[in-house]
């Protein structure tokens, strides 16, 4: 069965583009999805991810998560694996966001517990957690303290009081990558940063409180090693980045890959967005650095927004957070480049791996991810839109095929211009409320853009990854109140 | 409004067309276009502050997209909304110049309905071109 020029289907979820689709693609770009995932992917993913094939460096395939949709670059969905030595490494495969993650916190409480205090919760989590167009956090640092912050990550937050030692041990990273370096970021990018550790920013992040109700729990035992034991139980979602610090991180290093890579490393790109380097390189590595910084300052950014949210709950229930069981379940990154070690084709080796829209996924008993997981495999938590609801992954030993990564949301099938001609902003507040959802918004046009139907049903995401034995599901947790940035 | 929305590309994101007829009218367009993703009324930006800049490249499309990210960094490392009023562009022996005078305020969420945060400018399918009837510009926002 063929879609488009060019697709071949491998298995019920597994679909592959040869390099023979494109000149220059030194390797296959494979797609993860359905049927109907697949008859709703958009011009731009095939192009995007057989551009992808064609990068210096890459090995065994391109990929595209069953979430994949047209980025820049890179598709959003997109994974590529680099020869450390031989290969590049894009700014474009992670994205302006660098770090843009996820992260999940549980509570001992109960939705028939939570429901006559949501409002009061909400209303506070809106004014305790700054969301919107160049929204501050609480945070207030000199430029000194900053670059100190994106070397250290959530371990500045800790020793500031901001979250507990546990918080680093469920924290991808433990919260801090190594070799982030303050000298290779700019003053500009500490500027634009600076005043932004504990704000969510905007589009599509968001915090969520939400239930795990009985009926959603896909497996009991998962679930269970990872905290959710209570019927109906209450949990705190969250997605954001490395804010404006991130966003010219990327915008620096991209300029500066542009002018290296024709004039000093002779080579071309049929893209701009996927401007490169080689990794080793001085300009390469000089990025991973200053992206290792990013990484830093975006699990520092949502270990604040985790101590606010412990501040609220402590509040709104008068008992304190140990009390009210508000311990975190995991952090997650999906924009991200790493070195990590995987089996290629027989051989275990060293690589670098691009995650752009795409989740680390790692299986059981291997090293990177909690001892508490270690036989569950690596928590993976994945953001559907506010309507519909969120899903908890687990990570399996197949996911090996995709260098353990596999999706991060569900999905945009509508723009957001399409999105604000159909939907009224306040209308799907009301109507949200009506449901049982309660949601605060910094901008209702902006609700507007993120209402359910704007996006892909996640269902449908998280099916295909499980058929193509990328990731399982534990829970599906459905939203009842939303801050929106 | 010499710009429009392009829908037809980069879903999560946003792609815009702007248009000028001189090269300076266009970064202006496209300025505009920018900080229109962010609010929804530009009448609503009051000229209080001013921001004076100067900014070189080697193409004028990475002029453009520098111009474009200024305007971004102002509205994260000072929370101000800026319009372009007065440039001079200008080509220095291999190098393009842009001299510009921006006028905003700060941000305040009493007056300006907030949109969405740019992020940056992306260069997927960033384009510059001129013909008969001036200059054109095609972008994509991460947002």
């Amino acid at each position: 069965m063929t879609i488009c020029k060019g697709l071949s289907r491998v298995s019920e979820t597994i679909w592959e583009i040869r390099p023979s689709y494109k000149k220059g693609m030194r390797v296959p770009a494979r797609i993860y999805a359905t049927d109907k995932l697949v008859r709703q992917l958009d011009d731009g993913v095939i192009d995007q991810i057989t551009n992808v094939a064609t990068l210096p460096g890459i090995l065994y395939r391109a990929f595209c998560m069953p979430d994949g949709h047209w980025g820049y670059g890179f598709p959003i969905g997109g994974v590529a694996a680099m020869d450390p030595d031989e290969g590049v490494i894009s700014p474009g495969g992670i994205g302006f966001d660098i770090n843009c993650g996820m992260r999940l916190v549980l509570t001992n409480l109960t939705y028939e517990e939570v429901k006559p205090r949501l409002r009061e919760l909400v209303d506070k989590l809106f004014a305790r957690i700054p969301a919107g167009v160049g929204s501050s956090g609480s945070v207030t640092i000199s430029q000194d303290d900053f670059r100190d912050l994106v070397e250290k990550g959530s371990r500045w937050c800790i020793k500031r009081g901001y979250g507990c030692e546990e918080d680093l041990l469920t924290t991808e990273e433990e919260g801090c990558m190594r070799g982030a370096d303050a000298s290779k970021i700019s003053h500009r990018s500490v500027e634009r940063g600076l005043s932004q550790i504990g704000s969510l920013g905007s589009g599509n992040h968001y915090l969520e409180i939400q239930v795990a109700k009985p009926e959603n729990i896909f497996n009991r035992q998962i679930a269970e090693a990872f905290g959710i034991t209570i019927p109906n139980q209450i949990a705190v979602m969250f997605h954001c980045g490395s804010r404006g610090f991130g966003h010219q991180v990327a915008t620096d290093y991209l300029q500066i890959f542009l002018k290296a890579m024709t004039a000093k490393y002779h080579m071309n790109v049929t893209d701009r967005e996927l401007a490169c380097a080689p990794f080793r390189s001085p300009e390469g590595q000089d990025y991973f650095s200053a992206m290792k910084c990013a990484i830093n300052m975006s699990f520092a950014n949502r270990q604040v927004i985790l101590h606010r949210i412990r501040e609220v709950f402590s509040d709104v229930f008068h008992k304190d957070p140990a009390t009210l069981g508000l311990k975190q379940l995991y952090d997650v990154a999906h924009n991200t480049a790493k070195i990590e070690k995987h089996c290629v084709e027989g051989r275990w080796r060293q690589l670098l791996v691009h995650r752009k829209g795409a989740t680390r996924a790692f299986g059981p008993d291997m090293e990177g991810i909690p001892d508490i997981y270690q036989k569950a495999g690596q928590p993976v938590i994945v953001g559907g839109s506010m309507e519909t609801g969120s899903y908890l992954l687990s990570g399996v030993a197949s996911g090996a095929q995709s260098f353990y990564s596999t999706a991060h949301g569900s999905g945009r099938a509508m723009s957001r211009t399409q999105a604000k001609k159909h939907f009224r902003g306040r209308e799907l507040q009301q109507q949200m409320e009506a449901r049982g959802i309660y949601v605060r918004t910094a901008s209702y046009t902006a609700l507007a853009e993120e209402a359910g139907a704007a996006y892909k049903s996640l269902d449908d995401v998280v099916e295909a990854a499980e058929k193509a034995g990328l990731s399982a599901r534990v829970a599906k947790l459905l939203p009842i109140g939303n801050v929106k940035g | 409004m010499p710009f429009r929305y392009l829908d037809d590309r980069a879903i999560a994101d946003v792609a815009f067309e702007a248009w000028g007829a001189t090269m300076e009218e266009l970064f202006i367009s496209a300025a505009d276009a920018t900080v229109s993703v962010m609010i929804s009324d530009l009448s609503m930006v009051r000229p209080r502050e001013q921001r004076h800049f100067k900014l070189e490249d080697s193409s004028a499309d990475m002029l453009l997209f520098n111009f474009l990210q200024e305007l971004i960094f102002y509205k994260d490392a000072e929370k101000l909304l800026l319009r372009a009023k007065e440039l001079k562009i200008w080509q220095q022996g291999d190098h393009y110049a842009v001299l510009a005078n921006a006028y905003g305020e700060r941000i305040d969420a009493s007056r300006h309905e907030l949109l969405v945060d740019v992020k940056a400018v992306t260069l997927h399918r960033f384009s510059l071109t001129s013909g008969p009837g001036g200059w054109k510009a095609e972008l994509i926002l991460d947002v």
